[in-house]
């Protein structure tokens, strides 16, 4: 079908859920009332903001994950040539990989990989 | 009979495309019928199979803890999740009062969009597929990874605490698995030596990739079901959904039809995910064919090619499905050690054995 059908499947998918949801809001009874709005909380009121700050941990990680996805990237193009190049594609990614793992392993030293 | 073995998928789309061509004059208005035909095609294919799935989850669940799983509506409780899907439609969607509003709105189309997008690459029977782009596992691995921004939006904008920290762990979650996705997908690219879904499919012709390629191979197959259940938040990895900890996760706040959304996403995923793994290590729509056993490969041939597809699939999202009832849920520690400890290593040095694998050519 070619790139037509990327505008087909978004179209699709975004007729689907808003048309979903709007049929729904049309068959549903609504009512409002004060309490129902409040956040679901095992039924005690919130406390505080619920925007809350979170654990660092989560940075971390995705600032490792950042480095490794940037070298998956890197890694298709060579990936669809290497048979054609042989041996020299071989040694450049074991190259390649040795620095990225030390990478990995300084920041499993370094305690970036430890739940806290 | 040589009428009916002769018809197939892309027969049917190929005649309904030039009987559009040569009955409408202007030629947008033609394209933009069919394309309407194909977008009812593809709701009509997608709709029941959310259902299938979602019965297919009760049953499987009943199945492993020895009981029966739905039973009472309709024949097997075959219509129990019809029921379901009613019961959803007629309840209110309701929006917390704190929350983002617009956020909270978008997310659920968010997650249905990028579901939808994956499906374009995956050949689903011969010479069948929606878009055969040239680069279709990137292409796969770029459009899937967007799923976590829904997630990180509706976990956020519902104004609650459960939510918060389940988007969060949801997002470490899946950046962290997609890695060890990648590389696995990567060694079946370099054995192809392409991204074309049917490139990838047709080299598998004499053998799959599991078969010819020794133990590298299935080492990369059975990292890309275990990183895949993680992705797709299936248990034993659904940190972010952890019912005891965290009522529902990032969807705590979401009711009735877009609550559904998230469901239906899910599963969209679920079959997106094991779809991938039959074509790139089980050989897609190929028939099972042994060496130079004619006739055995000849009586083969004689299924269709979709219907090896999905027997495929079903057969891997059934063990996806077994995961659930097999193993307990990891902590989040135990989730992140799995993957940037064991996961990562192990699949950067099999890329490696794959590699040297290719170049010498020692596979089948």
């Amino acid at each position: 079908m070619g790139s037509s059908a990327l505008i087909l499947l978004l179209i699709v998918g975004i007729a689907f859920s808003v048309g979903g949801i709007l049929i729904s809001k049309w068959f549903a009874k609504s009512s409002a009332s004060k309490v129902k709005g409040e956040p679901y909380e095992c039924g005690i009121p919130t406390t505080g903001t619920s925007w809350i700050q979170f654990n660092v941990g989560y940075y971390l990680f995705a600032l490792i994950f950042l480095i490794f996805d940037v070298e998956l990237v890197f890694m298709y193009p060579w990936a669809v040539a290497v048979k054609k190049i042989g041996m020299v594609g071989l040694v450049e990614i074991v190259i390649f990989m040795f620095i990225l793992f030390m990478g990995l392993l300084y920041a499993w030293k370094k305690g970036a990989l430890k739940w806290m | 009979m040589n009428l009916l073995l002769t018809i197939s998928f892309s027969s049917v789309a190929s005649g309904i495309h030039n009987w559009l061509v040569s009955t409408i004059p202007n030629e947008l208005l033609a394209k933009s019928v069919e394309m309407v035909i194909a977008g009812i095609c593809l709701l009509l294919f997608l709709v029941p199979l959310c259902f299938i799935l979602g019965y297919m989850e009760r049953k499987v669940a009943g199945f492993m803890q020895m009981r029966y799983g739905p039973n009472r509506v309709g024949p097997y409780g075959s219509l129990q999740i019809v029921a379901d899907t009613v019961k959803l439609v007629m309840k209110e969607g309701l929006t917390p009062t704190g929350s983002d509003k617009f956020l909270f709105n978008l997310a659920p189309v968010i997650m249905v969009v990028t579901c939808m997008l994956v499906l374009a690459p995956i050949a689903f029977a011969k010479d069948f597929q929606i878009w055969d782009i040239n680069i279709g596992v990137l292409y796969v691995s770029a459009i899937s990874s967007l799923a976590v921004i829904g997630i990180l939006m509706a976990g956020w904008s519902s104004y609650n605490k459960y939510s918060l920290l389940g988007a969060m762990r949801s997002g470490a979650q899946i950046v962290s698995y997609e890695l060890s996705v990648g590389l696995s997908l990567i060694s079946i690219v370099i054995l192809t030596g392409s991204l074309k879904m049917s490139d990838i499919v047709m080299s598998q012709e004499t053998g799959w990739w599991i078969i010819r390629g020794h133990i590298p191979v299935i080492i990369s197959f059975v990292i890309f079901v275990i990183a895949s259940t993680a992705e797709i938040n299936r248990a034993p990895f659904d940190l972010a959904e952890a019912e005891q900890e965290l009522t529902a996760g990032f969807h705590t706040e979401y009711a009735g039809m877009k609550f559904a959304m998230f469901l239906l996403a899910e599963y969209i995923n679920l079959f997106i995910v094991s779809a991938i793994a039959a074509t790139l290590f089980l050989g897609g729509w190929m028939p099972f064919h042994i060496g130079h056993w004619q006739e055995f490969n000849h009586i083969m041939d004689f299924v269709p090619s979709s219907l090896w597809f999905l027997g495929k699939t079903f057969f891997i999202i059934f063990i996806i499905m077994q995961f659930r009832w097999t193993f307990p849920r990891l902590r989040v520690d135990q989730l992140l050690t799995l993957e940037w400890k064991y996961l990562l290593p192990i699949s950067m040095v099999n890329t490696i054995l794959v590699t040297v694998m290719a170049i010498m050519g020692w596979h089948f």
